[in-house]
């Protein structure tokens, strides 16, 4: 499995409920399905990502996340999930809301924007970085809302969200001491697992 | 055209299950026993673990996959899906299709004889409702000694079918695969199939129903309805891009009697409808499909009426398709998500409208195949442990 999806996986309890945004072909769910036996759903919008959760027995829903939550209830999950997706939603606000309305905790995962690497380039070549873990143009991003560590806890800090834990790892999804040192600096990518404040 | 190639299922014979005792029905009537007209496709294997029940939609019959005679050169409605490496693969699923009661094509209906009197029913055919159809099925199930279906599957009123099946006999399917329907139909929905009993009803050869016995038919009453049922199965653009404004014959500049293509095919259409469909059988279907509303019994809670369903379902809709469109099976998803069930949706797109679950669309079809085989395995599985 993904080492990022490896540490999701390792947060979550058996039997839980589980929504997964953006779940591409499924891979988290049908793990979770087959050895923490949760009762899962995952959301996407893109049509073979979806032919591949069926091909496993994973219950996708075919939903844009910019269409928002509305029709999942309130607490109706355990733990919501959101591998690498956040930078591409049009709202962020809004959804990181939803996902700890409909969910007791959720767990956030993203590509990080201070990294020195983006800083560099921008520095030097005064252009939008491109980088192993950013690969496209700024034309023909999917990536909108890219932002980097600091910005993402403010944010948090805002909606008076509780960062239970923090994990930062480089590209290789390896966790080094240089980036517990300076994460913002050194992290290639952020996994967020957070609660509600009440 | 040769039927025996190796996408078809060949030559197919129809049988017929007689229930001999009495049938009671939803509206109160009852039927002194009935015939089933129904085909199968594929083998039963011998743990009887890949049973899949068909359910046919308004118009349609028992015949959903390939062909009567070898002369024969149109495939049953459902050919598209159902064959060998198809996505109902016969060559791993027994299939059932049967032709429902009220029906017009071998299954006791309002052309049958009515025991009391010794003519027809015609308009004196009692009411039946989806939860009726079920319960025939299911009579048919035990008489095929299926214990439970891997999958029910339907599209339109054939998925509310799938659907009744989930709610009324949840230890007997598996899976349910809801295709192109609703749980119940709007009052635009109704609204058209209303229209389409007014042309019948209206037409003089109606006959307050005993056309058979005045040796007459509602042709043009029939006609009419199955041409405002064809557009509202269609898309605008669909429709565009297949007719677009092609005159089949005149002349609009030159003064002439004109007929677009899209007025040919729709009389073509309508007028093959007469000849193959029986009036009252449609005004009882469109009735059934109207009447359709599982919630009803729970206060109109849908998850509510689901909560006791245990099959896993897949629910399929058409980004063209407003007369069943994509809202109406989101409706169904998110009561099935909120009652906690396993359930997988998608939404294909397609220009060719409610019409779209009868087409070979590779995403669609694709999507069927994949689900389906992974819920044999998994039945398989299940069998070994």
């Amino acid at each position: 499995m993904r080492p990022d999806l490896e540490l999701v996986a390792n947060l979550i309890q058996t039997d839980a409920r589980v929504l997964d945004l953006g779940c591409g072909d499924g891979e988290l769910l049908h793990n979770l399905q087959q050895h923490k036996s949760v009762i899962g759903y995952g959301l996407d919008k893109d049509a073979e990502n979806i032919g591949l959760c069926l091909a496993k027995g994973v219950n996708v829903i075919e939903q844009d996340l910019d269409e928002g939550l509305g029709n999942f209830q309130d607490d109706s999950f355990d733990m919501v999930i959101m591998t690498e997706t956040i930078q591409s939603v049009h709202n962020p606000l809004l959804l990181l809301q939803e996902m700890l309305r409909v969910g007791r905790e959720c767990v956030v995962t993203f590509p990080n924007f201070g990294h020195w690497r983006c800083r560099l380039h921008l520095a030097a070549s005064g252009k939008m970085p491109v980088s192993a873990h950013l690969p496209h143009r700024w034309y023909d991003t999917p990536n909108i809302h890219l932002c980097t560590f600091n910005d993402f806890e403010a944010l948090c800090a805002h909606l008076n969200m509780l960062i239970l834990q923090r994990r930062v790892v480089n590209r290789h999804h390896n966790e080094r001491s240089l980036i517990n040192l300076a994460p913002n600096l050194f992290g290639s990518y952020g996994f967020y697992h957070l609660g509600r404040t009440t | 055209m040769s039927t025996h190639t190796s996408d078809n299922v060949g030559v197919v014979t129809p049988s017929v299950f007689h229930y001999p005792e009495p049938f009671v029905l939803q509206n109160g009537g009852a039927l002194e026993g009935f015939d089933l007209v129904y085909e199968t496709y594929g083998n039963l294997n011998a743990t009887a673990s890949n049973a899949v029940l068909i359910c046919h939609a308004l118009s349609g019959h028992h015949h959903a996959a390939g062909y009567h005679d070898s002369a024969d050169t149109k495939p049953g409605w459902w050919d598209s899906c159902i064959g060998p490496g198809k996505a109902m693969d016969t060559d791993k699923l027994f299939i059932v299709s049967v032709n429902n009661l009220g029906g017009c094509h071998g299954s006791t209906g309002p052309e049958s004889i009515d025991p009391s009197t010794q003519e027809p029913f015609g308009p004196d055919f009692p009411q039946v409702v989806v939860k009726d159809w079920v319960a025939s099925q299911m009579l048919l199930a035990e008489h095929l000694q299926i214990e439970r279906f891997l999958a029910v599957i339907g599209g339109s009123l054939g998925g509310m079918q799938a659907l009744q099946w989930s709610i009324d006999f949840p230890e007997r399917v598996e899976n349910a695969v809801l295709i192109a329907t609703a749980a119940k139909l709007t009052a635009q929905n109704i609204a058209f199939n209303e229209i389409a009993r007014q042309a019948i009803t209206s037409d003089p050869e109606y006959r307050a129903g005993r056309y058979r016995l005045e040796d007459t038919n509602p042709d043009h009453g029939l006609m009419l309805a199955r041409m405002i049922g064809h557009v509202t199965y269609l898309s605008d653009d669909g429709m565009a891009s297949r007719f677009g404004r092609e005159l089949k014959s005149g002349d609009i500049d030159k003064d002439q009697d004109v007929e677009f293509q899209v007025e040919s095919y729709l009389h073509h259409q309508g007028r093959s409808f007469t000849q193959r469909f029986d009036a009252n059988t449609y005004l009882l279907m469109t009735r059934a499909l109207d009447y359709f509303d599982p919630a009803r019994e729970t206060d109109g809670d849908l998850v509510a009426a689901l909560n006791h369903a245990k099959a896993r379902f897949l629910v399929m809709s058409f980004t063209s398709d407003w007369r069943f469109s994509p809202e109406r099976s989101k409706e169904i998803v998110d009561a099935l998500i909120a009652a906690g069930k396993d359930v997988a949706a998608a939404v294909i797109e397609s220009e060719h409208g409610h019409d779209s679950f009868l087409l070979p669309i590779p995403r669609y079809t694709s999507a069927l195949q994949a689900y389906l085989n992974h819920a044999l395995s998994r039945a398989t599985e299940q069998w070994n442990h």
